[in-house]
């Protein structure tokens, strides 16, 4: 359902990316594992669609969702809005829902400025989730979190992909987080990196 | 507030402080001996009259100067290659005097309104464009590529993602525009019109009528100053609720 097909891809004269081959079945998840600065990031900035300069073919799903390492909220609008902006189709009943999944329903009128670090996480998990994804990639998205914390957001996506069962492809470093999460695990390595 | 009254209580002070030491009502007047003549400028209706044509042209040529300016700065602030081409232009009309571009236009649109509000416009759009443009180079590339994966709507995206990010920047433009585009709208009405605080002032300036020089002049700060107080600050407090939450 998901099929990547990246022959090349380059920044000027620097080859990152060769022959990154894969496909995600719909409910299934793919970790992404391989040493910092190998090009994880940039291979689901291709899959997601942010960049479209490269050699090759990506088929993907319409109802694309992402989680970035960092919440990437919109500082100026409300919890609320920071959903219902994001998935115009929701009326306000389907964000609170999306937003009680992850505890933040009762935040819904607060800027998000005045949550918690760990809150504005769950807060971007929520805006992932809230339209029923069919493709949910995720870029380090527990990094730089402490480990209770980390944990706790780790069976928060848990759940939330047992529920949804989009296909899902995760970029991390943690070798224990890829064996919780994945059903499979694909390594990237080599310069231009390729899947090994 | 307090602080504001005690600040302009302070240079009323020096004002009066410094005519009694000049002890010439022919070139300072003491601050008491304007009242009379203003309120027979307000009951003649002159002073309304011109005031209001002077906020008529300034409020124009702040509408007009806005709004090319916000498209301009956004578009060369997110298009290098536009960028690359307009600068020079930028860089041009930033450095041509005011009083050359009203001159011109006089000259070639003729002594009217249009002259004047587009000579006042065109003054002011670089400045805009300037810090506009600065806004739009600061945008942030991660909440882009969020918007792009969710498929933003495009006017949503303009309305809760580019405009809020580019706020401070426009307010900042606005504060100094309107400041700016006053003073140039008065040179202007000095130079080519027969009505406006600028028209008054050039009158008065030929009889050598400090006092009424002055009644001009400082009512039309007292109206920018209730424009400051009244709409551009609570319009600023609105924006930046979000930081202060």
């Amino acid at each position: 359902m998901i099929r990547v097909n990246i022959i090349r891809k380059a920044f000027d004269a620097t080859e990152v990316l060769r022959d990154v081959f894969f496909s995600v079945d719909k409910g299934e998840t793919v970790a992404i594992r391989g040493p910092s600065g190998v090009g994880k990031t940039t291979l689901l900035r291709l899959v997601a669609g942010i960049d479209t300069d490269f050699d090759g073919r990506i088929e993907r799903p319409e109802a694309l969702a992402i989680v970035f390492q960092e919440p990437t909220l919109l500082p100026w609008r409300s919890v609320l809005q920071n959903i219902s902006l994001v998935h115009p189709a929701l009326g306000d009943t389907a964000v609170l829902a999306a937003l009680a999944k992850v505890g933040l329903d009762d935040k819904a009128d607060l800027f998000p400025g005045q949550l918690s670090l760990g809150q504005q996480r769950r807060l971007s998990l929520a805006r992932a989730f809230a339209a029923r994804p069919d493709l949910l990639i995720l870029d380090e998205p527990f990094v730089s979190l402490d480990a209770k914390l980390a944990d706790e957001m780790l069976g928060l996506t848990e759940s939330l992909i047992a529920e949804f069962r989009p296909a899902t492809i995760f970029v991390t470093h943690a070798e224990a987080e890829a064996r919780r999460l994945a059903d499979r695990v694909l390594t990237l390595g080599g310069a231009p990196a390729t899947l090994i | 507030m307090i602080v504001r009254l005690a600040s302009i209580t302070g240079l009323l002070i020096l004002w009066i402080l410094t005519a009694w030491l000049g002890n010439d009502p022919e070139v300072l007047p003491m601050p008491g001996a304007l009242i009379t003549p203003f309120l027979a400028e307000v009951m003649s209706g002159d002073l309304p009259y011109h005031l209001a044509m002077t906020l008529i042209r300034v409020l124009w040529a702040f509408a007009l100067a806005m709004a090319v300016g916000l498209a301009l700065g956004l578009v060369m602030g997110l298009f290098p290659r536009v960028d690359a081409w307009l600068d020079p232009w930028l860089v041009i009309f930033l450095n041509l005097p005011a009083l050359v571009l009203i001159v011109l236009c006089y000259l070639w649109v003729g002594l009217n309104e249009t002259a004047l509000i587009l000579a006042v416009t065109l003054n002011k759009i670089p400045n805009v464009t300037t810090i506009v443009r600065e806004g739009a180079r600061a945008l942030d590339p991660d909440l882009k590529a969020m918007a792009q994966v969710y498929r933003m709507p495009r006017a949503t995206y303009l309305r809760h993602v580019v405009m809020p990010q580019l706020a401070p920047f426009v307010a900042a433009a606005a504060r100094s525009g309107v400041a700016v585009i006053w003073k140039i709208v008065l040179v202007a009405e000095f130079l080519g019109r027969s009505s406006g605080v600028g028209f008054q002032i050039h009158l008065y300036f030929q009889l050598f009528d400090v006092v009424h020089v002055l009644i001009y002049s400082l009512s039309f700060i007292a109206v920018m100053l209730l424009v400051e107080w009244t709409l551009l600050q609570p319009w600023e407090r609105r924006v930046r609720r979000w930081r202060a939450a």
